[in-house]
C-alpha cells in the first residue's frame, strides 16, 4: 500500500511541474514589467534600475527564472501581499479552512443526493421516477450557480427572512447557538453548490449503474436467491462506483470554479473571494499563489480518487 | 440508445428506397420530443436577439431618472434598471454577445480539439503519448482561476490593441476555447483509433491516398457525429463561462450589457428590483437548458456513444 502511494505521488510530480510551467508561461508572457514604475520615474537613474534588475534576476534566461520561481513556490515563499500587508501564505492559510468546509460539505450533500437518486433511477429505467429525476438533473445542470444563489437569496433572505445572506467568519457567542449560527449561514451556499454538482453526479451514477446492472454476474447473484437490496448494494453499486470516482475527480476543477462564484455571491471569506478581490486590487503575489493552491488541490483530489479506485477495485493491485 | 433501439425494421419495409443519412438522423432526432421543443425555443430566442432590435428600437443606454428600477410595464416590458435604462433592449443586445461568444468559443475549442485529436490519433507512440499527457494536464487545470489570471494579466494590452469591446471579445473567446478543447481532442482521438483500422480506410491507403487525404476525406467525416454533440455542449458551457466572468465583474466592460453583466449589476438591488436579476438569469437558464436537450437529442440521432 505504501509503495503504491509512493508511486502515485511520483506520478503527481510531472502534473505539478506541468501546471507550474503553464502558470509561469502565462506570467512570463504577460505584458507589463514589475519595474515599470521605476522606468517611467525620471528620478531613478538607468544604472540603478539595471542594478535592481540584476539583483532580482529579471534579465536571466527564462529557464533560470522558472527554476528560481518554482523553488520559491515549493518552499512556501509566496511573497508579500501588496494590499493586506502580510505574507501570502499566512493570508491563504487563514482563508483555506472556510473554503474547504463549504466545498467539502457541498460535495457530501451532492453525493448524498446523487447516489440514492441515481441508483434508484437506474434500477427502474424509464419509469416515472427516472424521467422526473433526469429532467430535474438537466434543469439543475442548466441553472448556473450564480443565478440559483441570487434566487435563493431572494426567496430565503429577502422574502422570507429566514437565513442570513452574508457569511461571517467572526460570529460571536458560544455553545450550540454558535454552531447553529454557522450552520444557518452555510445552508444556502452549500445547497447551491451541492445541488448543482448533484445534478451531474446523478447522471453519472445512473449511467454507471445501468452499465453494470445487466451483466451476467448480477443475474447470478439474483439466481442465488439474494435479496434485491443485497444484489444492488453489494454487487452492482460497488462496481458501478469505479467509473463514478474518476468522473467525480475530473469534476474537481468545475467544483472549485463553482466555489469561487458561490463565495463571491454569499461573501464567504474563503480563497475564492480572496482571488477575486486580489484581481480587482491588482495584488499579483496573492493571485499567483491562490491559482497555484487551486491547482495543487485539484491534483491532490485526483490522487485521492486514485487511492479510492484501488480500494474499490481489488483488480488494481497496489504494486 | 433509445433512438437506435426504436429504429424498428418495420420502418425500413414501409420505405424500401434508401433514405439519406441526414433524413435518418432527422427521423431519430424527432423522436426526442424535448429536443424538438428545445430547438423551436432556441430558434425563437436567436431570432428575437437578431431581429428584435429592429422592432424594439429603444436605445440600450437611454438614461431616464424618472423611471428608475421600474417593474415590467407596457412601456418597459422587462422593466428598467437603476439608471432607468430599458431592460428589454439591453437583454436583446446582450443576448447577441452571449450567443456570439458561445458560438465563437465553440469553434475555437472544436478546431483545436480536432487538430490535437487527429494528430494524436494518426501518430502512434511518443507524439500520441505526449499530446495525451498535455490533454490530461489541461483537464486537471483549475480553469476559472486560470481564466481570471489570464484576463487580469492580458486585458489592458489587448484593450489597447483592438479596442475595449473587440479586445475583450477576442480574449474571452480565445481562453474559453483554449480551455475547452480537451473533450473534443479525446473524442477525435478515440474515433481515429477505431476508424483508421477499418477496411475502407485500408482500401484508400491501398489506392495510394496520402495520410492527409485519408484523414480529410475518409476518417474525419465519419467522426463528425460525436463531434457535433460535443460542439453543442461546448456552446452551452462557453455561454455559462462568459456569464460567470461577467458576473464576477471581470468580463465585458460595464457599458456592454451581456446577460452575466446584467446579473452582476442587478445583484445589489435584489430586494427592490428582483425583475432585473430574474430576466437575464432566466435567459441564460433557458438557453443552456435548450442547448443541453438539443445535444441529448443529437446524441440519440447521430451516435449512441457517450461523450465525457
Amino acid at each position: 500500500m505504501s509503495r503504491y502511494l509512493l508511486r502515485r505521488l511520483m506520478i503527481m510530480i510531472p502534473s505539478i511541474l506541468g501546471i507550474s510551467i503553464v502558470l509561469f508561461t502565462i506570467l512570463a508572457l504577460a505584458p507589463g514589467d514589475p519595474f515599470e514604475e521605476l522606468a517611467t520615474n525620471p528620478n531613478v537613474p538607468p544604472d540603478v534600475r539595471a542594478n535592481l534588475r540584476a539583483k532580482f534576476g529579471l534579465d536571466d534566461p527564462v529557464a533560470v527564472r522558472y527554476v528560481r520561481w518554482l523553488t520559491a513556490m515549493l518552499q512556501g515563499d509566496w511573497g508579500f501581499s501588496f494590499v493586506s500587508r502580510i505574507d501570502v501564505d499566512a493570508l491563504i492559510l487563514q482563508r483555506l479552512p472556510t473554503t474547504m468546509l463549504v466545498i467539502g460539505s457541498s460535495q457530501i450533500l451532492a453525493l448524498l443526493v446523487a447516489l440514492p437518486v441515481g441508483i434508484y433511477a437506474a434500477t427502474r429505467p424509464y419509469s416515472v421516477f427516472d424521467q422526473i429525476a433526469s429532467t430535474l438533473a438537466f434543469i439543475g445542470f442548466a441553472l448556473p450557480t450564480f443565478f440559483t444563489g441570487l434566487v435563493l437569496i431572494l426567496i430565503f433572505s429577502i422574502t422570507l427572512d429566514w437565513l442570513p445572506f452574508v457569511y461571517r467568519a467572526d460570529i460571536s457567542g458560544s455553545g450550540w447557538r454558535w454552531v447553529w449560527e454557522h450552520i444557518r449561514q452555510a445552508i444556502m451556499p452549500v445547497a447551491v453548490l451541492g445541488l448543482f454538482q448533484a445534478a451531474s453526479y446523478t447522471r453519472y451514477v445512473r449511467a454507471a449503474v445501468l452499465d453494470v446492472i445487466r451483466l451476467d454476474y448480477v443475474t447470478t447473484a439474483r439466481a442465488k436467491g439474494l435479496a434485491e437490496r443485497v444484489v444492488v448494494i453489494k454487487h452492482v453499486v460497488r462496481n458501478a462506483l469505479i467509473p463514478v470516482v474518476t468522473l467525480v475527480a475530473l469534476q474537481m476543477p468545475v467544483v472549485f470554479s463553482g466555489g469561487i462564484v458561490t463565495e463571491q455571491i454569499f461573501r464567504i471569506p474563503g480563497i475564492g473571494s480572496l482571488l477575486i478581490s486580489s484581481i480587482l486590487a491588482n495584488d499579483t503575489p496573492v493571485i499567483m499563489a491562490v491559482t497555484f493552491v487551486f491547482a495543487c488541490l485539484v491534483v491532490a483530489f485526483n490522487l485521492i480518487a486514485d487511492l479510492l479506485y484501488g480500494w474499490l477495485d481489488p483488480r488494481i493491485t497496489y504494486r | 440508445m433509445v433512438g437506435s433501439t426504436l429504429a424498428s425494421p418495420t420502418a425500413e419495409i414501409a420505405r424500401p428506397q434508401p433514405v439519406s443519412l441526414a433524413y435518418e438522423a432527422w427521423r431519430r432526432f424527432r423522436r426526442h420530443r424535448l429536443a424538438v421543443v428545445s430547438s423551436v425555443v432556441l430558434l425563437a430566442i436567436i431570432l428575437a436577439v437578431l431581429l428584435g432590435p429592429t422592432f424594439w428600437t429603444v436605445p440600450i443606454n437611454e438614461i431616464d431618472f424618472t423611471a428608475r428600477l421600474k417593474a415590467p410595464s407596457a412601456k418597459h416590458p422587462l422593466g428598467t434598471d437603476d439608471l432607468g435604462q430599458d431592460l428589454l433592449a439591453r437583454m436583446l443586445y446582450g443576448g447577441r454577445i452571449s450567443l456570439a461568444v458561445g458560438l465563437a468559443a465553440m469553434v475555437v475549442a472544436i478546431l483545436v480539439g480536432t487538430v490535437v485529436g487527429a494528430i494524436a490519433g494518426m501518430s502512434r507512440g511518443s507524439i500520441d503519448a505526449a499530446l495525451m499527457w498535455v490533454t490530461d494536464l489541461f483537464l486537471a487545470l483549475p480553469q476559472l482561476p486560470l481564466l481570471l489570471l489570464i484576463i487580469y494579466l492580458f486585458r489592458d494590452s489587448l484593450k489597447s490593441i483592438a479596442g475595449p469591446e473587440a479586445g475583450i471579445f477576442i480574449l474571452i473567446v480565445a481562453i474559453i476555447g483554449g480551455f475547452r478543447w480537451m473533450p473534443a481532442a479525446r473524442l477525435v482521438r478515440a474515433q481515429f483509433f477505431s476508424l483508421r483500422e477499418k477496411e475502407f480506410v485500408e482500401a484508400a491507403r491501398a489506392l495510394g491516398a496520402s495520410t492527409t487525404r485519408q484523414v480529410v476525406r475518409h476518417i474525419l467525416p465519419n467522426s463528425f457525429g460525436p463531434l457535433v454533440v460535443a460542439a453543442t455542449i461546448d456552446v452551452a458551457a462557453a455561454i455559462v463561462f462568459e456569464s460567470t466572468l461577467s458576473f464576477l465583474g471581470l468580463g465585458f466592460p460595464p457599458d456592454i450589457p451581456t446577460w452575466g453583466r446584467l446579473l452582476f449589476d442587478a445583484k445589489d438591488y435584489l430586494d427592490i428590483a428582483p425583475h432585473w436579476a430574474l430576466f437575464p438569469g432566466a435567459a441564460i437558464f433557458v438557453v443552456v437548458l435548450t442547448i443541453s436537450f438539443i445535444g441529448d437529442g443529437l446524441r440519440d440521432a447521430l451516435d449512441p456513444r457517450k461523450v465525457i
